[in-house]
């Protein structure tokens, strides 16, 4: 039986989709803001840092690239569990991050380790953290690559999508309630769109114009859906029309226009204009993890384009064609990177393999309830009567 | 000292702590000038101004992350979700970011709140407004549990909850919101959290209760005693922490013990408490521990008399624990 027999004649046909949905409308309407050109040249009017604090960035980036590297490589020998890395999204990254004044808070989502180093996390207490070794700051109880960092203001992670969104928006407004000027900036992927956190976080932050960053991370993959599985929209950007608040979309892997994109958005929400969607158009390089194998579920070919846009060898060229970077400079700065990692490393492995097991108990509460209390000893006298209760089968001891 | 029921107590903590301490904030659906659905926030908007008794969108996901930054941030957040049943879509807040925010960051951060959200059934709610789900938060490590029964607790228990450096579910028994009368000191006073409160000394059975059930207990505990039988009956008023040193005393003297809860029995926070008594007072023990408590089913709306343990119940339960 055909619907319009049940509930009534037929009403007239309706032509509001036809009408209003013009494929490419919004990505007209959201332009890709881009400051350095692929062969690094740039516009000089939008030449929006001075040479050596592009320079100062450039080796975060370098920095950060080559961290991922070494700790995939780590992975696969077996000596840290997991790793989420963030190759080719590091303009993404620190250019957004370096934006924010240092009284901002960054509410991350898992790939923003870059920010937490350039924000003071020392590179030391990073690796730890992917250790969970007793120099951990989580104290080895979080996987590798969630950690937190409050002298630096980088906030805790959370592995649920999209759950920092919303905090990060109460975190602004409690700052705005307090009359302080801290713009907080979040981070998550497109995939995160998707999630309820994401809709509350704007629309609260829009309906109270509370001074938040919200930043995509656009790397056209969660885990193994595309982007077009994930969303109908033309751009993400375009959402922050329904929200009430501004939108832009910029080059992801431009460090340049990420860096001038969030800076006018920071001064917005500084001056009471409220929030803005920052969509930022990367790629996601490797896989999600390094517990999953990219090609099962993307074909090789898709990548490619993408390593032509790499953001360090854009703002490589950019730099040396500005006289800011020759190639002599540029290695002797990889090797200094590599050797600062590899420093890291030796300084890591030098802690403790694990937490000492009293660390299992603190922190649930401000003071230990009577049960933490109560475990702990069951676990001491345990371990103290055979120490295989502490070993990952009984079969290593 | 003046008569107040639930309502007012509760309106009355929040006005104190208010204006004692100006980071708390109170924020939730309809908080603001309506002073909320049961009117537990009625006035604060007036004295405090609309960016400390803020109306939020509805969102009850919405309100505990933006509670979770707020507390981050240094402020006192007091979220009031409208029904407990609507707690769930805040669920992952609650129990993977709010509970576990100290912990995961390793002692970094932490998010002290107190969500306050009104439980139980008994008022014609059908079962999305009429849920306890207390026992979900207990088992969730890193959270406090606190149930008032009375005026004078919820008070005093809201104003340590609002105190104290953790996270806490302060759940209302909504069924005894204005039935529930009592004197309340002007003023402020704290009860502790973790401390039980004996409201019926006795010698042959312990029956402890919580929040509106606790009412049903003390009316079989009277009935029971026209009968002859001698209760001894247990205000737990905080789960998480709980008072074990005055159950096992309690349950060491009497030999017998019920549980009684309005939530379903499977997994009830009733099996735990059964569990501890097995641990601890099994010598002491005349009888196996005895739950009365709401079934296995959601919570209905036109048999809801049969659904909640009635004190007829618990008289029945009463009588066969100590002729056991």
């Amino acid at each position: 039986m055909r619907r319009e027999h049940v509930v009534g004649p037929p009403t007239r046909h309706h032509p509001r989709e036809a009408r209003d949905y013009e494929p490419g409308r919004f990505l007209k309407e959201f332009p890709l803001h881009t400051v350095i050109r692929e062969d690094g040249t740039a516009d000089p009017d939008e030449v929006v840092l001075p040479d050596a604090e592009a320079l100062r960035l450039y080796r975060w980036m370098v920095l950060n690239r080559a961290l991922d590297e070494r700790m995939i490589t780590l992975q696969r020998q077996g000596r840290i569990g997991f790793y989420i890395g963030s190759i080719g999204e590091e303009a993404t990254v620190l250019g957004t991050a370096a934006a924010m004044d240092e009284r901002d808070w960054i509410y991350p989502c898992y790939r923003e380790h870059g920010a937490a180093l350039l924000r003071g996390m020392p590179l030391v207490t990073f690796v730890c953290d992917l250790f969970g070794n007793g120099g951990d700051a989580m104290k080895g109880r979080q996987m590798p690559c969630h950690e937190a960092w409050r002298p630096g203001r980088f906030t805790s992670i959370s592995s649920p999508i999209a759950t920092q969104v919303s905090q990060a928006m109460g975190g602004a407004w409690a700052a705005k309630l307090k009359g302080e000027e801290m713009v907080a900036i979040t981070y998550f992927g497109e995939g995160a769109t998707s999630a309820h956190d994401f809709h509350t976080g704007l629309n609260f932050a829009a309906v109270r114009k509370i001074p938040v960053v919200f930043v995509c991370r656009n790397n056209g993959w969660a885990i193994s859906v595309p982007r077009e599985r994930q969303t109908a929209s033309e751009t993400i950007a375009q959402k922050a029309i329904a929200y009430g608040m501004r939108g832009e979309r910029v080059d992801g892997n431009d460090l340049l226009a990420v860096y001038a994109a969030t800076r006018r958005a920071r001064a917005r929400a500084a001056a009471g204009e409220g929030p803005t969607l920052l969509e930022c158009v990367t790629y996601r390089i490797e896989g999600h993890s390094t517990s999953d194998d990219p090609r099962a579920y993307r074909p090789a070919e898709l990548v490619e384009p993408w390593k032509r846009k790499d953001p360090i060898l854009r703002m490589r060229r950019y730099l040396s064609k500005r006289g800011a970077l020759d190639e002599a400079q540029d290695a002797a700065l990889r090797d200094e990177v590599r050797e600062q990692i590899q420093q890291a490393l030796k300084e890591a492995e030098a802690f403790p393999a694990k937490p000492p097991i009293e660390t299992l108990f603190a922190d649930v509460y401000e003071e230990p309830l009577w049960q933490q209390r109560e475990q702990l000893a069951e676990i001491e006298a345990a371990v103290a009567a055979d120490p295989r209760a502490a070993n990952p089968r009984h079969s290593d001891a | 000292m003046p008569t107040m029921n639930i309502i007012q107590a509760v309106n009355d903590a929040l006005r104190i702590e208010m204006r004692k301490d100006p980071d708390v904030v109170v924020l939730g659906e309809d908080v603001g000038k309506f002073g909320g659905v049961f009117r537990a926030t009625q006035g604060l908007y007036d004295e405090f101004g609309a960016d400390r008794v803020i109306d939020t969108p509805l969102a009850e996901g919405g309100i505990i992350g933006t509670a979770v930054g707020m507390a981050l941030y240094g402020l006192k957040p007091v979220p009031e979700i409208q029904f407990a049943d609507f707690i769930f879509p805040a669920f992952d807040q609650i129990v993977n970011e709010v509970a576990k925010y100290r912990y995961r960051s390793g002692g970094q951060y932490a998010c002290p709140m107190v969500i306050r959200t009104p439980y139980g059934g008994g008022i014609k709610g059908g079962h999305y407004h009429s849920q306890s789900p207390e026992a979900m938060f207990i088992h969730t490590a890193g959270l406090k549990v606190v149930v008032p029964s009375n005026p004078y607790d919820a008070k005093g228990l809201l104003i340590s909850a609002i105190r104290d450096p953790d996270p806490v579910l302060f759940f209302e028994p909504k069924r005894v919101y204005r039935a529930a009368k009592g004197d309340v000191p002007e003023g402020e006073y704290a009860e502790p959290l973790g401390k039980a409160k004996i409201t019926r000394p006795g010698n042959q059975v312990t029956v402890m209760a919580w929040g509106s059930m606790w009412h049903e207990v003390d009316q079989a505990a009277r009935e029971a005693a026209a009968e002859g039988y001698d209760c001894e009956v247990i205000d737990l008023r905080s789960l998480q922490p709980l008072d074990l040193e005055t159950i096992v005393a309690s349950v060491s003297k009497t030999g017998r013990a019920i549980v009684v809860h309005e939530a379903p029995r499977t997994c009830g926070f009733g099996a735990e408490i059964a569990a501890l008594i097995q641990e601890r007072c099994f010598l002491h023990l005349e009888a196996p521990v005895a739950r009365v408590t709401g079934f296995d089913t959601p919570f209905p709306y036109t048999l809801e008399n049969e659904y909640l343990p009635r004190a007829p119940r618990i008289l029945k339960a009463i009588r066969e624990v100590v002729a056991y």
